[in-house]
């Protein structure tokens, strides 16, 4: 999506009351419900800036967990995250922090177990008209936003990976608008994202993993 | 096929002899890669939102999470036996804009147009006047697409963010965007669209963000009632023939740079305005509202 369309500006639908402190909370955690792939059996939201000054009155917390709870922006149940999230028997926390200072006011980091304790934090920023941007993935400094077809690969930092993945996409036609890679530390785990105008069929994933420097492959399709 | 600013898309109306609306539509489906019937499938659903949101509260008030907002939709409608002061039409608009932002402000389903806290504008003035001159739904989606193209020449030139450039360019924007509209529902050229909005737009400007508590409440809801007000008011007079001398491309500029010389106080910080005054700051506190 690299124009601004009617929708962008009739849009989006969203349940009330603030597009960056409500829709944009409900998308980060939409997103870190998608990238963890797993079920869910607990979450721990920490709010700074903005979120955590304001983010009561603006029903953030409810749109954290309907998010992970995998509803959208427009989902009417949203309102109602804490009793779906308690019935589901979902545990979850939430921590204000309006002391710790962060790049951008409206910061959220999500904290999610499974219940055979896989884990997942991911931190997302609000940029505003509902957009975000994810902005570290288990401490690796990342950044993508979902408005593209995302591909998200965590390996090994190691020579490689990079050839045999874009070869794969190259052998399917997928046509590459932005890719990037990040790392902790030399030789140490990495994410390379993938972003393409178009969705990127699921089912030459395999082939990526057929290399053991893959670790882990998420795919977000717009 | 795309336009960048007010004189391009006029252009190109001229040349093809269509309204705004066609020239949006064609755009969408263009750029979006898509046919007609999946645009308009997409309006469809952003006007049957629109339609709950601008009639759940007249049937079923319901207070802010706050509680600072809540029935004012509701008081307005029904205090309609009297011949009221606005008129019919006017008292309608204003009464299911502000009906939006009551929904918003109970974690309800909106359309944000351009924004969540100028949601009630638009569908404020398409409602009112559907109900009123019994127009087909098709016709309402012109004026969907209409506004949409206005706002998304103010989104790309200037801004319609309260932080970026304050409530001029949520609200301002909003009623730019309907009072153009408005004008192509009314049968009046792509010309007085622009004038519209043009004039609606300087009638706005310098307006701050100020929300009490940070809160998408008040202000904003009786923001909204102006902001429909002004768009008819603007589409009157551009229907009626007079002109604003500044263009539209001109007036979204003086817009953006107003907004950027706002202080911060000034911009969604809830610090100024009716925030940060001693009642303000008290209910930023938690004690007031409901009452």
């Amino acid at each position: 999506m690299n124009y601004i369309s009617v929708f962008d500006v009739i849009g989006p639908n969203m349940i009330g009351p603030s597009s960056s402190h409500t829709a944009g909370a409900v998308n980060i955690a939409l997103m870190a419900y998608r990238l963890f792939q797993k079920p869910i059996a607990k979450a721990v939201f920490t709010l700074y800036g903005s979120f955590a000054q304001t983010g009561r009155g603006h029903g953030t917390d409810k749109a954290l967990l309907g998010g992970i709870q995998g509803f959208a922006t427009d989902d009417v149940r949203i309102r109602d995250s804490y009793a779906l999230a308690d019935a589901a028997g979902l545990s979850y926390r939430f921590i204000w922090d309006e002391t710790t200072k962060t790049n951008h006011p409206n910061t959220v980091d999500i904290y999610l177990e499974s219940p055979s304790g896989e884990t997942q934090t991911i931190r997302g920023e609000s940029v505003g008209g509902g957009k975000i941007r994810i902005v570290l993935i288990n401490g690796i400094e990342v950044v993508f936003t979902g408005l593209y077809s995302t591909l998200i690969i965590k390996q090994a930092d190691r020579p490689g990976v990079v050839a045999h993945v874009t070869q794969v996409l190259s052998r399917h036609g997928v046509n590459i608008a932005f890719m990037r890679l990040y790392r902790d530390y030399k030789g140490g785990t990495g994410y390379l994202i993938v972003e393409s105008d178009e969705n990127i069929p699921d089912y030459f994933l395999e082939e990526i993993r057929t290399n053991p420097l893959v670790h882990e492959i998420m795919l977000i399709q717009i | 096929m795309d336009f960048t600013s007010g004189k391009e898309l006029l252009e190109l109306c001229r040349e093809n002899r269509f309204p705004i609306s066609r020239a949006m539509l064609l755009r969408e489906m263009d750029l979006g890669n898509c046919g007609e019937q999946t645009v308009r499938e997409k309006l469809g659903r952003s006007l049957e939102i629109m339609e709950a949101s601008v009639h759940e509260p007249l049937g079923k008030p319901r207070r802010s999470l706050s509680g600072l907002i809540g029935g004012e939709a509701w008081k307005l409608y029904s205090a309609r036996q009297t011949p009221p002061l606005c008129g019919e039409l006017l008292t309608h608009a204003i009464a299911y804009a502000m009906a939006v932002l009551e929904v918003n402000a109970a974690m309800g389903l909106i359309v944000a147009a351009p924004t969540a806290g100028s949601s009630g504008v638009l569908p404020g003035a398409l409602f009112s006047l559907k109900e009123h001159c019994g127009w087909s739904e098709t016709k309402v989606m012109d004026g969907l697409l209409n506004a949409g193209a206005v706002g998304y020449l103010l989104m790309r030139n200037a801004s319609v963010s309260g932080a970026e450039a304050g409530c001029q360019a949520e609200v301002g924007a909003a009623s730019a965007m309907t009072a153009s509209a408005i004008v192509e529902l009314m049968d009046g050229t792509p010309e007085m669209c622009f004038q519209a909005a043009s004039l609606a737009l300087s009638n706005l400007l310098g307006l701050v963000c100020d929300p009490i508590a940070g809160l998408v409440e008040v202000p904003c809801q009786s923001r909204n009632a102006i902001g429909v007000s002004n768009a008819f008011t603007c589409a009157q007079l551009a229907l009626c023939g007079i002109t604003h001398p500044v263009p539209f491309d001109e007036m979204a500029e003086a817009m953006y740079r107003v907004g950027r010389s706002l202080p911060y106080e000034l911009r969604e910080s809830a610090k100024g305005g009716n925030a940060g005054t001693p009642t303000g700051c008290r209910c930023a506190r938690g004690s007031c509202g409901a009452g």
